[in-house]
């Protein structure tokens, strides 16, 4: 578990707008109390029954099993920050447990909202892989385990609003395009019309930081699986053309606004002392955007990734063995972006510049 | 404007709420708004920001001191939480939960994947219904062979569905 996962090693499809795609299914025992009302002799006894069968899954050989009461809130909070377990889970203590591959591709959590949550992660936009490989899960547990299951309603789970399928998936978008071209609002609307959901990075009721947003199907009773996960592709991947135009357009219209946030993200960011994880993200996005406009060289695109992940609060407390107070996170952040930051030149927007000058577009084309 | 809760007075407060960045509008007379508590937006109930507005209406209709036989979970429960108690209670507020699936999905009916286990008890209730629909058939038709050898079908049949 000490470094993150692959799917956050963006090499996936699409990978300069999809950060990474993920697949959860929602299950439950028929009959038992959801762990939300369950007493806490009822939910260990689900505990013990699941856990046995999940482990012995192949895909979970050699994996990272915890009950939720052995982890510190730290590492708790590491792997919510990797998106490996959700917060609500996180504030749980005896009587829920957590397993996952070593790959950190594979999650499970037993005892969360509902008595099993599994979600399996890929970088890009791999839903239908992602998908693929949680509905093999299912279907070996589902031997050994009875879940709840109505002829017409489907998966019943504890929220009304994931019966049916019990099934949510969801892609991180990094949209900078979108943003600066103050476009995005747009977007957010038109999606939330289809029956899409768009949040910011860590899920419910969070905000945008570094240009990420999170979208994700709404609705699960009615529509099969694959439905829904080829509807929420094909608006994925209007999105994504729709960011690759918006940065198009800034190269043409807006250069200098565009030159002016890289090269001052890149000053902030090479040379504070202290940094907040919201404005690191967000500067950080920005580095992001200029590597995939090629102002920086293609090669330091993983250490950039690295960083949105290392400089989180949880990930910094970790990496220096010691608590350390909101003051203190944001002089540490800031040294190690500096540090990383070393090997990275100078922002190169000669490229940049030659194209909006000829007024040439590489791929995708403007529109 | 008709008020979009008693649907029969002229509505008179017009209220926007933006949730998670979803518009929501709602027009209501004075006297739902009153009863609604928008004067004091902090006297929603939690389903109504969780599942829409009226839906704490909806719960409500049905007999509030209902008990759900397998986990004790009561309707007023659910309005305060949002969640049910178990999966039995989806059959126990049938009533108060066919209204809320409706508006909260896009159709009423699962469409998706069936896990085996229920796959199988479909297929096993389907041959039962056809072996007595056909061993009532042969009864009337004095067909007493035929119908000796369906009773052994049905008889191995529940064999296999206690199983």
């Amino acid at each position: 578990m000490s470094n993150a996962g692959e799917w956050l090693r963006g090499e996936g499809p699409h990978h300069q707008v999809v950060v990474s795609s993920r697949v959860r299914l929602a299950r439950n025992l028929r009959n038992r109390a959801f762990p939300g009302h369950a007493k806490k002799a009822e939910r260990t006894a689900v505990l013990e029954l699941i856990k046995p069968c999940v482990e012995q899954l192949p895909e979970m050989q050699d994996s990272f099993s915890e009950f939720l009461q052995d982890l510190s809130a730290l590492e708790k909070q590491v792997l919510v920050e990797r998106h490996l377990i959700s917060r609500e889970h996180a504030a749980k203590s005896s009587g829920s447990a957590v397993i996952m591959n070593r790959r950190q591709t594979l999650s499970i959590m037993i005892n969360e909202e509902d008595h099993l949550r599994m979600q399996s992660m890929r970088s890009g936009l791999q839903l239908k892989q992602a998908f693929k490989l949680l509905d093999k899960i299912d279907t070996a547990l589902e031997g050994d385990l009875e879940f709840a299951y109505d002829h017409r309603l489907g998966y019943l789970t504890a929220c009304p609003t994931n019966v049916g399928t019990g099934m949510r998936a969801s892609a991180m978008l990094h949209l900078p395009g979108l943003v600066l071209s103050e476009l995005i609002n747009q977007v957010v609307q038109a999606v939330s019309k289809i029956g899409l959901a768009v949040r910011g990075l860590y899920g419910e009721g969070t905000e945008a930081m570094g240009n990420l947003f999170q979208i994700s199907n709404q609705t699960t009773l009615g529509e099969k699986e694959d439905e829904i996960i080829t509807r929420l592709t094909k608006v994925i991947e209007t999105i994504i053309q729709k960011e690759h135009d918006a940065r198009q357009v800034l190269i043409q219209k807006k250069s200098n606004t565009l030159w002016d946030q890289i090269g001052r993200a890149y000053g902030v960011l090479t040379y504070a002392h202290a940094m907040s994880s919201k404005e690191a993200l967000n500067l950080l996005s920005i580095i992001k955007l200029g590597i995939d406009l090629g102002a920086f060289p293609e090669d330091k695109r993983l250490a950039i990734d690295e960083l949105f992940i290392d400089t989180q609060p949880a990930h910094l407390q970790r990496s220096s063995q010691q608590k350390l107070s909101a003051e203190e996170r944001d002089h540490l952040r800031a040294q190690i972006i500096r540090t990383r930051l070393k090997v990275l030149p100078k922002p190169d927007i000669s490229k940049l510049v030659k194209e909006a000058g000829n007024g040439s577009s590489p791929e995708p084309t403007e529109q | 404007m008709l008020c979009d809760v008693c649907k029969c007075n002229d509505a008179t407060v017009f209220l926007t709420q933006i949730i998670e960045g979803k518009m929501q509008k709602v027009n209501l007379c004075d006297a739902c708004s009153k009863e609604k508590g928008v004067q004091d937006p902090t006297g929603f109930a939690l389903a109504d920001l969780l599942l829409g507005i009226g839906a704490a209406e909806e719960i409500e209709k049905g007999a509030a001191t209902q008990r759900c036989p397998v986990c004790g979970f009561t309707q007023a429960d659910f309005k305060k939480t949002g969640r049910l108690g178990c999966s039995a209670c989806y059959a126990t507020f049938t009533e108060a939960l066919t209204a809320l699936l409706k508006a909260m999905h896009k159709g009423t009916s699962h469409v998706g994947k069936v896990p085996h286990r229920a796959h199988r008890a479909i297929e096993l209730s389907d041959r039962m219904r056809n072996l007595n629909e056909s061993l009532q058939k042969a009864v009337a038709e004095e067909n007493y062979e035929t119908a000796a050898s369906l009773r052994d079908q049905i008889k191995q049949l529940e064999g296999e569905s206690t199983r």
